[in-house]
């Protein structure tokens, strides 16, 4: 993937496997963002494709990739600001069902299922972070998607809301959603993820098991002079 | 109760004409109907959806002209202007939506601008199919009397309020106000935004462009430079729904009322005629920076203040 | 040959027409670029200074090419009022309407637009300098030419006098510790505050800086053009062009950008005609916001980087 003469990504490939949790994981400014950017729509790969089930969707459009399975969070939350967390989360369910009453239905019980039912009136500016991180995941269930991608969710939560977030997750597992994570915080990522990629410097530098990561040199060293996270 | 207010001023609006008035207030009230049915249509796309157009004088004038054209050079009543440009002022819609709604924020603004002032010099130029800055006449009036201009535009106005209403209650309105909160987010979410925002400018234009081809049947008589006019018609517009209140239902009324009574105000002084853009000016800036959400959008801002002034002064 | 002469002509014609513009562009340029901020008043300001000028000349005989002296301070500290005590509150305002800023000038402009008519009427003005149909002609200098080409007196000057100020301009901001203070805002307004930039002096230096880029450019317009308080809409449009074809900041990209808007108006108004020449503006606008929204500026940096 380049940006004017700068790639920041480059020879990435890696496969995510249905119902797994992937953990995308690297120093700052690795690309992982960018990599997301690029499975969700919002770049063009400049070379290379995105596969969903065996077919090609890169260089469609965010909103149509959406549509056929794949939702993300955003590392800077954006809720929408003046909407209640209610709306927020029925303006995503009318993706997929009809009528504003279907809509309500499927948003309430999103809601429910990320604990925010009690906030569900609160205008969404005015919430702390933790409720802010919920509520994009909230919305990006809310679309009945096969592939969720979560960039950060737990990044700046207190151990309550780690444990809570990390719950979520699970959940979300157990209903059979593959779900990709960029995350910081070592200790979260290994223990949820299935796999991981590493990257630095926008090219993957291993992937493997959690063990098998943690013990591989190459990320260590990757990682020298960065804090392993709490 | 609440809920019962646009009923409760839609019949007092509809009984209105029974009161006896003079001719003068007939026309100061249909103008405040025009300006309520514009003030909507622009709330649409920019109060709701959030794309802020400076050019809305380009749909109204296109409307406007679809009619003085169908009379000068087809023979036909004026008034074959308003469904005819719900087609024209559409496809027009549609033409310059294509090209603009790709521009974001302040490049939307300033594309729009550009918009309205080239219609203008367009129709300027072309003086063969529109007789340039001469205008179009229309010589038979339909009424001597101001009522049934009176009660069609309420009913377009009226028509409206309700398509909006039911619109922004849908699922588009929560669209659009995704739209406007977060492009990116409303994307991501599955959200189609180049083609919601195109129904809103369409919806918008085509709204503008009706109350368009009424005044040409009202006034009978339209040229450029009124129809097209950038700081007569379409900064007017974006100053109704910001005087009155934005992404709100009855906000474009309240604002059509204030700043065309403002207007017929100032214009009745004596000396002060030629300073109304200066005062027009100044109750810009002042909104913007103490009330950007309008009278009604800011309401409770605004009765703490006017309250709290109340307090001191006893 | 009268082809040639009215070709080269209108070249030449443009050519000055665009050092003049590319002045005015500038100004608009760095106040987008350091401040983010769009000023649809910035043709008033123009308008204002040539008042000035106009005044100036009027009742105490004073050159409008002396008057650059005296509008540019003045309109320097107009800008830094306008910033200051306007500007600054709405960017700070909450409005669920994002276009807030581009509002608020808006209606800066009907004020200045209107006073002016209040004040000093419609009627079209002019500073009538005694050389202002002067011109030096080819044929003077070279006797057996065979063509015929003029270059006005005025038109000359000003440009010249627009070239001084850009090349000025440029030194400033490339050698000077404030310009270099104002670049660094403009592309990066945090790490520039972490460098101790004071970012919000910059933002209020630029605007003055810009608007009084723009009042010189009004006096250097003045033994041109003529004056009425409604100049101001067409010189705003003008400034836009050239800064989106030139690039948003880019100094060099907002002189390029002037020079093909002159000569291109040139062009249009010999053998178009006149009266299109605003929508020529906007078409070159809005093509280059959807086409080449980096501008000219954008244009170079990839020649530069090889891609």
């Amino acid at each position: 993937m380049f940006f004017g003469g700068l790639a920041a990504i480059s020879d990435v490939s890696f496969e995510i496997k249905k119902g797994k949790i992937l953990g995308l994981i690297g120093p700052n400014g690795a690309g992982k963002t960018t990599l997301f950017n690029v499975v969700n729509g919002f770049y063009k790969p400049t070379r290379g494709e995105v596969l969903l089930n065996h077919e090609k969707i890169s260089g469609r459009r965010p909103h149509e990739i959406c549509r056929l399975g794949i939702a993300r969070t955003f590392q800077v939350v954006k809720p929408l600001q003046r909407m209640s967390v209610l709306d927020n989360v029925i303006a995503s369910a009318f993706l997929r069902v009809k009528g504003r009453a279907q809509a309500e239905e499927l948003a309430l019980e999103t809601i429910a299922f990320t604990g925010l039912l009690d906030d569900r009136d609160l205008i969404s500016r005015g919430l702390p972070l933790g409720k802010r991180k919920k509520l994009e995941i909230a919305r990006a269930l809310a679309t009945r998607p096969e592939l969720l991608l979560l960039d950060e969710s737990f990044a700046g939560l207190n151990p309550r809301e780690l444990d809570e977030s990390i719950e979520i997750i699970k959940k979300i597992k157990e209903r059979g959603i593959t779900i990709m994570i960029i995350e910081h915080h070592m200790k979260v990522i290994m223990s949820i993820s299935d796999r991981i990629v590493v990257l630095n410097y926008g090219e993957k530098i291993a992937e493997g098991t959690p063990l098998e990561i943690a013990d591989n040199p190459l990320v260590v060293e990757a990682y020298l002079g960065e804090e392993k996270g709490a | 109760m609440r809920r019962h207010i646009p009923l409760i001023v839609l019949t007092i609006a509809a009984l209105l004409p029974f009161a006896g008035f003079s001719t003068y207030v007939m026309h100061i009230l249909i103008l405040v109907f025009i300006w309520t049915t514009i003030g909507m249509a622009w709330n649409l796309l920019g109060g709701y959806c959030g794309q802020v157009s400076f050019g809305h004088a380009a749909y109204f004038g296109v409307g406007a002209y679809t009619a003085g054209i169908l009379y000068a050079k087809l023979g036909m009543s004026p008034w074959w202007g308003i469904p005819f440009s719900i087609v024209i002022v559409g496809i027009f819609a549609l033409i310059l939506g294509f090209i603009v709604l790709r521009l974001r924020g302040p490049f939307f603004a300033l594309a729009t601008l550009a918009s309205g002032e080239v219609m203008r010099i367009t129709a300027e130029n072309l003086v063969g199919f529109t007789g340039g800055s001469l205008g179009i006449m229309v010589q038979e009036r339909t009424w001597v009397g101001k009522l049934w201009y009176y009660y069609i535009i309420l009913l377009i106005a009226s028509a409206t309020y309700f398509l909006v209403k039911k619109l922004i209650e849908s699922k588009l309105g929560y669209y659009f106000v995704a739209i406007r909160e977060d492009q990116d987010a409303a994307e991501s979410l599955g959200i189609n935004t180049t083609f919601y925002k195109t129904i809103a400018l369409c919806l918008s234009g085509t709204i503008t462009g009706i109350a368009g081809a009424f005044y040409t049947n009202y006034m009978g008589y339209i040229d450029p430079n009124v129809v097209f006019a950038l700081h007569d018609i379409s900064i007017i517009a974006i100053m109704i729904v910001m005087v009155g209140g934005v992404a709100t239902y009855l906000g474009p009324f309240v604002g059509a009322i204030i700043m065309v009574v403002l207007a017929e105000f100032i214009r009745s002084l004596p000396g002060l005629g030629t300073a109304y853009q200066t005062l027009f000016g100044i109750l810009l800036i002042v909104i913007v920076i103490y009330l950007p959400n309008g009278i009604v959008g800011d309401f409770p801002k605004l009765s703490r203040v006017l309250s709290r002034m109340v307090r001191t002064s006893r | 040959m009268v082809k040639l002469e009215v070709f080269l002509q209108t070249l030449i014609q443009g050519f000055l027409m665009g050092g003049l513009y590319a002045l005015i562009g500038l100004g608009m340029t760095l106040i987008m670029g350091v401040m983010k901020i769009i000023n649809l008043a910035h043709g008033e300001l123009m308008m204002v200074a040539m008042y000035v000028a106009y005044w100036m000349f009027v009742l105490f005989h004073i050159d409008p090419y002396l008057s650059v002296f005296i509008a540019t301070p003045l309109l320097f500290f107009l800008g830094i009022a306008i910033q200051k005590f306007l500007i600054n509150p709405v960017l700070k305002v909450d409005s669920i309407l994002p276009e807030n800023q581009v509002i608020l000038t808006v209606g800066v402009g009907m004020v200045l637009a209107n006073l002016a008519t209040i004040f000093f009427t419609s009627d079209y003005r002019s500073t009538p300098v005694g050389y202002a149909t002067k011109a030096w002609y080819l044929s003077d200098y070279w006797k057996t030419s065979p063509i015929e080409l003029s270059l006005s007196v005025p038109w000359t000057v000003s440009f010249v006098f627009a070239v001084f100020i850009t090349t000025a301009l440029w030194f400033f901001l490339a050698k000077t510790d404030t310009g270099k203070s104002i670049r660094a805002t403009a592309q990066d307004p945090d790490a520039a505050l972490l460098m101790g930039v004071n970012v919000k002096l910059m933002r209020v230096v630029t605007f003055g800086i810009g608007s009084g880029l723009v009042g010189a450019a009004g006096c250097l317009f003045i033994p041109i053009y003529y004056l009425y308080p409604a100049l101001g809409g067409q010189f705003t449009l003008i400034a836009f062009v050239i800064t989106i074809l030139g690039g948003l900041g880019s100094t060099v990209g907002a002189i390029i950008g002037g020079l093909i808007l002159g000569v291109f108006e040139s062009l249009t108004s010999t053998y178009v005609g006149m009266g299109w020449a605003p929508v020529g503006r906007f078409v070159i606008f809005v093509a280059c916001l959807i086409f080449l929204p980096g501008g000219v500026a954008s244009l170079l940096r990839k020649k530069r980087f090889g891609r």
